[in-house]
C-alpha cells in the first residue's frame, strides 16, 4: 500500500475551498437551527393545543427518520411540489429544519428545567415580565443548554457530509472527487477524517470552555 | 404508489433489521471492552481507549464507512461491502456505547459498593453481583437510544452500494420517477422501526422498575 500525499498538496486550494463550504454550512445551519428550533420550542410551550401537536408531529418526524432519507425527499421530491434548488441551498434548508427539531427538544427541555420558584420570586420583586424573561429565564437556561447544543451543533458538522451525496461541494464531495481521480481513495480518505476529527475536538473543547466561563451562573437545585 | 413497490420496500428494510441487528450486538460487545479500557487505570490502555472514542465520535459515519470501505482492500484484506458496513457500524456504534456504559459504572452509588466489601465480597463478586447490573439498568436508556440512531445511521451504508431500505428507495425512485410517495414510505417505515425499538425499550424499563419494588 502506498500513501502519496503529494495529491493532497496538488489538491489543496479545491480542499480548503470544500473545507470552507463545510465550515459555512455547519455555522449558518446551527445559527439557523437555534432560532428556528428556539421558536418552535416556544410556539410549542405557548401556541395553543393545534400548534403544540403539528410541531410535536414534525420534531417527532424529524428525529424518528434518517437525514439522508429527509434530503432525498428534499432534493429529489421538491421539483414535484414546485421547489427547485439547488444542490447547496436545498442542503442548507434541510440542515437547518433538520437541526431545528433537536435544538427545539433541548429548548423544550431547558424551559422546563428553570424552578417555578425563581419566576415566581422574580414576580414578587417587582420585576416585569420582559424582565423576568431576560434577567431570570435566559441566563438560567442559557446555562442549562448550552453543553445539548454543542452536541447538537457536532451532530450538524458531522451531518454536513452527508449532504455529499447530493453532490453538495463540501468537503466529504470534494475529497471524494479527488479520491477517485487519481486512484488515490486512502490518501484523500484518512486526511478527510482527520479534518473533521480535528473540527469536532475544537467544538467540544470551546463548548466545555464556555460551559466552564458560564458556571458562574449556576443555581443549586 | 403501488402495493407492490411498497412490498419491496419492505423486504429491504429486512435488510436494514439485519445489518443494524448484527452492528449493535458487536457495538454493544466492543463498547464494553472499550469501557474497560476507559475505566482502567493503565495508562496506555486508557490512552488508546480515548483515542479510539474521540476518533469514532469525531469523523462523520458516512466518511468512516468511505474509508473504511477503501482502507480494507487496499491493506489486502478483501470483504464484501456488507461485511465493511457492518465492521463501520460496528466500531462507530462501540464509541457511543463505551461512553454510555462509563457514565453507568461512575453513577453507581459508592456506598452499595462499601457496603459489598463490607460483607466481604471478593472483587469480582462486587462487580458480577453489585457494579455490573446496576451499571447496566442505569445505562439501558442510553443504550436503546444509540440502538434508534444507529438503525437511522445505518441508512448511509447505501453510499457503499447495499441495498438496504434507502437504497431500495432511491433505486425505485429513479426507475418509477416518484420520489415523494417513494421517499416517504422509506421514511415511514424507518419511523415504525425506531418506534418499535424504542417500544421495547421503553417496556423493559418499566418491567425492571416493577421488578424492583
Amino acid at each position: 500500500m502506498s500513501f502519496d500525499l503529494s495529491i493532497i498538496w496538488q489538491n489543496l486550494p479545491d480542499i480548503l475551498a470544500g473545507f470552507w463550504t463545510t465550515c459555512w454550512l455547519w455555522a449558518v445551519s446551527t445559527a439557523g437551527g437555534i432560532v428556528l428550533g428556539f421558536l418552535v420550542a416556544v410556539a410549542r410551550r405557548y401556541g395553543g393545543r393545534l400548534i403544540a401537536s403539528v410541531l410535536g408531529v414534525y420534531v417527532a418526524i424529524m428525529r424518528g427518520t434518517p437525514f439522508l432519507v429527509q434530503i432525498f425527499l428534499l432534493y429529489y421530491g421538491g421539483p414535484f411540489i414546485g421547489i427547485s434548488l439547488t444542490e447547496t441551498p436545498t442542503g442548507l434548508i434541510g440542515l437547518v429544519i433538520y437541526g431545528a427539531a433537536y435544538f427545539s427538544e433541548v429548548f423544550r427541555a431547558g424551559f422546563e428545567a428553570v424552578p417555578v420558584g425563581h419566576i415566581e420570586a422574580a414576580e414578587c420583586v417587582g420585576l416585569t415580565r420582559w424582565q423576568t424573561v431576560r434577567r431570570i429565564l435566559l441566563p438560567e437556561m442559557a446555562l442549562l443548554v448550552l453543553p445539548p447544543s454543542v452536541n447538537i451543533a457536532v451532530i450538524l458538522i458531522k451531518e454536513t457530509a452527508v449532504l455529499s451525496t447530493i453532490t453538495v461541494p463540501e468537503l466529504t464531495m470534494v475529497t471524494s472527487v479527488i479520491g477517485s481521480q487519481y486512484y488515490a481513495f486512502v490518501e484523500a480518505l484518512t486526511l478527510l477524517a482527520l479534518f473533521y476529527w480535528f473540527l469536532v475536538e475544537v467544538t467540544g473543547r470551546a463548548g466545555r470552555w464556555a460551559e466552564a466561563k458560564l458556571s458562574r451562573y449556576r443555581f443549586a437545585n | 404508489m403501488s402495493w407492490k413497490l411498497f412490498m419491496l420496500l419492505v423486504k429491504a428494510s429486512g435488510l436494514t433489521l439485519v445489518i443494524s441487528g448484527v452492528s449493535i450486538l458487536i457495538g454493544l460487545a466492543l463498547g464494553f471492552v472499550i469501557c474497560a479500557g476507559l475505566l482502567s487505570g493503565t495508562r496506555g490502555l486508557n490512552r488508546a481507549a480515548e483515542l479510539f472514542v474521540s476518533f469514532f465520535r469525531g469523523v462523520p459515519l458516512l466518511v468512516q464507512l468511505l474509508l473504511i470501505y477503501h482502507l480494507m482492500p487496499a491493506l489486502g484484506i478483501n470483504v464484501s461491502s456488507t461485511t465493511a458496513a457492518i465492521v463501520g457500524l460496528s466500531l462507530c456504534t462501540a464509541a457511543y456505547q463505551a461512553e454510555n456504559l462509563r457514565a453507568g459504572f461512575g453513577a453507581v452509588p459508592r456506598g452499595l459498593l462499601e457496603a459489598a466489601d463490607m460483607c466481604g465480597f471478593s472483587h469480582f463478586q462486587t462487580f458480577r453481583r453489585i457494579r455490573a447490573p446496576i451499571a447496566l439498568r442505569l445505562t439501558l436508556p442510553a443504550i436503546i437510544n444509540e440502538a434508534v440512531l444507529l438503525l437511522k445511521a445505518s441508512s448511509l451504508v447505501s453510499v457503499v452500494g447495499i441495498v438496504e431500505l434507502t437504497r431500495m428507495a432511491q433505486d425505485l425512485a429513479s426507475s418509477t420517477y416518484r420520489p415523494i410517495p417513494i421517499f416517504a414510505s422509506a421514511g415511514l417505515l424507518y419511523f415504525i422501526i425506531c418506534a418499535i425499538v424504542a417500544g421495547i425499550g421503553a417496556l423493559y424499563e418499566r418491567r425492571q422498575k416493577w421488578a424492583r419494588r
